[in-house]
């Protein structure tokens, strides 16, 4: 994984015979084997709940997974057809939901923020760094403080259940931490390239599509993966806004199973790793924003 | 079944093309202005849509919060006013105190483990090989990426119990049946709040991650020549990594830290979907839930919010503070 160093430090590439790889050579198979076991105790619990979900009912039921080794011709993938297709909430219909959720709830907010978080960095006002104090502060504000008001309202206006009303409340929840990243990003900018836009007659609407808009992909793209990332993952939003039904996303259908525990591990660790694919496809391809986002302060509340 | 997706590709279009002609439109009335106001105005125009969001889902709400606090709830609705009664009645129920204090438990417990792994973890990979640094990192990085519900249901199997004479499903009891010991109901075991502690592995597993990234990054930048002059003054490994790395990747512990700790403030998913607060493993966040879904009583909802926001009030002033010096510095 490429880590972002941060900004406005200058990353020292180290040989193996560098100063702080000094004595730690006759340690070595013993830092080795301690990475080793760290890295099987974060991975034996997710494989665990694969090889699970790949296992017929009657076994996943009343034998633990290591037990595939042993007979691995059982190997299915009907639990995966049955989750999807059938229950409460079908997993098919529940990752429809979440995708109908989290995209728009990613897109929506990228462009009123970008405007902002252009005006805070290019532009001089009164009240500016009052207004940007309400963004830092409401960084750490959970977003619980507005679920009573806002269930109450969407309940009087007959909308409570429908996908606009989570839409909605992800692109205020997400504003505070889009303006907060991209405004971060555009501050290490040159100026000079705004300057002499202005110079040449361009007006902000100008050099705000032209020049600041492609110069920031990065960083939209840091906020975009983030902000997808965090709706899909949502558990809390979903089950206030949105509740059980037609409209339950995949975190609310596998709170659902977990809640039925029983005898249904098959299907809880195949609906489980339905909730889980995209986001580790997500991860994988663009762990490089990724982690660039988290690296440039990305606290949300 | 698809036409779901059609209405979301259609609240896109709709959503950032309304956006393009509201900033548009916000952008023409200015420049119809003589040009004095125009230059005056316009930055708070563009401002505006931001901060409606902000004002509509944030602002507005929280104030309606605070003033829902202080009126009965009953059935779904806010009834009069009542004074202090919810607050009262919930310091006077012994149930609520209890969440507290594991509210208060994960506090000091979860935020430091999770810095103090990450530390290590990211010390560790330093020593190794650019491949293997990068795999391990790969590998420790990979549940930031799962749902607290998707780590819940990895971790439900983990402690999962049959009873003793059968064959084990969990992995935990399968090693203390064949240490010879018997199969324990893990997330029942409130003895000590034992099982808020094993809640708080989960919490512990999915964020690791995030810090030893972090902190990576921040041992990286650690200049090469105050460490090669702690050397030449001979300074053991140990003393150059407490006296010379570790005060020179500070900034980044407390940014990590602070981070944690809010998360864990308004923890809610696990708790929720591995014990839903029962066997004594009740969080705020999951009392909040419960108040308003459960007992219909969003008066008091409103008032654990409240509660909660209290608590979070001295990290906003930290992290305004902070932000405040950090912008005088640069």
């Amino acid at each position: 994984m490429t880590v972002a160093a941060p900004p406005k430090k200058v990353k020292v590439k180290r040989g193996e015979e560098s100063a702080r790889s000094v004595g730690s050579g006759k340690f070595l198979w013993l830092i080795e084997s301690a990475v080793v076991i760290l890295c099987l105790l974060w991975l034996i619990p997710t494989i665990g709940l694969f090889l699970t979900s790949l296992r017929p009912r009657s076994e996943a039921n009343n034998s633990g997974w290591w037990n595939v080794f042993a007979n691995p011709t059982q190997i299915t993938i009907e639990n995966y057809g049955e989750v999807l297709t059938t229950g409460a909430t079908p997993f098919g219909v529940a990752f429809i939901n979440s995708l109908t959720v989290a995209i728009p709830a990613t897109i929506i907010p990228i462009l009123i923020a970008a405007f902002a978080a252009y005006v805070f960095t290019f532009m001089e006002f009164p009240g500016r760094d009052v207004l940007f104090i309400v963004i830092v502060g409401l960084l750490v504000v959970p977003n619980s403080v507005s679920f009573v008001p806002l269930s109450i309202i969407f309940q009087q206006m007959g909308i409570n259940g429908q996908f606009a009303t989570v839409w909605l409340a992800h692109t205020g929840f997400g504003m505070p931490l889009a303006v907060y990243i991209l405004r971060n990003y555009m501050a290490s900018l040159p100026k000079s390239v705004v300057e002499s836009a202005e110079i040449d007659g361009a007006s902000h609407w100008q050099t705000f599509w032209r020049l600041i808009i492609p110069m920031s992909t990065p960083a939209l793209a840091s906020f975009a993966i983030f902000q997808f990332l965090w709706v899909w993952n949502d558990l809390l939003v979903a089950l206030i806004f949105l509740g059980q039904g037609d409209n339950a996303v995949l975190t609310i259908a596998l709170a659902g199973l977990l809640g039925t525990r029983g005898e249904n591990w098959h299907l809880l660790t195949a609906g489980a790793f339905i909730t889980m694919i995209l986001p580790l496809v997500v991860f994988f391809a663009l762990q490089r924003y990724f982690v660039r986002g988290l690296t440039s302060g990305a606290v949300k509340g | 079944m698809f036409e779901k997706l059609g209405l979301a590709l259609g609240a896109v279009v709709v959503g950032v093309l309304g956006a393009v002609a509201l900033f548009w439109l916000l952008n023409k009335a200015c420049e119809l202005l003589p040009k004095k106001w125009e230059l005056r105005l316009k930055p708070y125009a563009l401002l505006l849509p931001a901060y409606a969001a902000i004002g509509v889902f944030l602002l507005y709400p929280a104030v309606e919060t605070i003033a829902s606090s202080f009126r009965r709830g009953r059935n779904g609705r806010l009834l009069e006013f009542v004074g202090l009664d919810n607050y009262v009645r919930l310091f006077n129920d012994p149930r609520f105190i209890n969440t507290l204090i594991n509210n208060v438990l994960w506090i000091i417990v979860a935020p430091a483990a999770i810095v103090a792994f990450g530390l290590l973890v990211a010390v560790l990979v330093d020593k190794l090989k650019p491949m293997a640094e990068k795999s391990a990192k790969s590998i420790i990085f990979l549940p930031m990426a799962i749902s607290m519900v998707g780590a819940s249901a990895i971790w439900n199997l983990v402690y999962a119990w049959r009873p003793g004479g059968s064959s084990q499903v969990g992995l935990l009891n399968a090693i203390i049946v064949g240490l010879g010991g018997s199969p324990q109901t893990w997330l029942q075991i409130d003895a000590f709040r034992f099982n808020t502690f094993l809640l708080m592995v989960v919490y512990v597993w999915t964020q690791v991650g995030y810090s030893m990234v972090l902190l990576s990054a921040a041992l990286k930048g650690v200049p090469e020549d105050t460490i090669e002059a702690g050397r030449i003054d001979g300074a053991s490994e140990g003393a150059i990594f407490w006296r010379i790395i570790l005060p020179q990747a500070w900034p980044t512990v407390i940014t990590v830290f602070i981070t944690v700790l809010i998360g864990v403030m308004k923890l809610f998913d696990i708790v929720y979907a591995m014990t839903n607060g029962n066997y004594n493993t009740n969080v705020l966040g999951n009392a909040f839930y419960a108040a308003l879904f459960r007992n219909g009583d969003p008066g008091t909802a409103s008032a654990i919010v409240v509660i909660l926001i209290i608590a979070i009030i001295p990290v906003l002033v930290y992290q305004v503070r902070q932000f405040r010096l950090q912008e005088a510095n640069s």
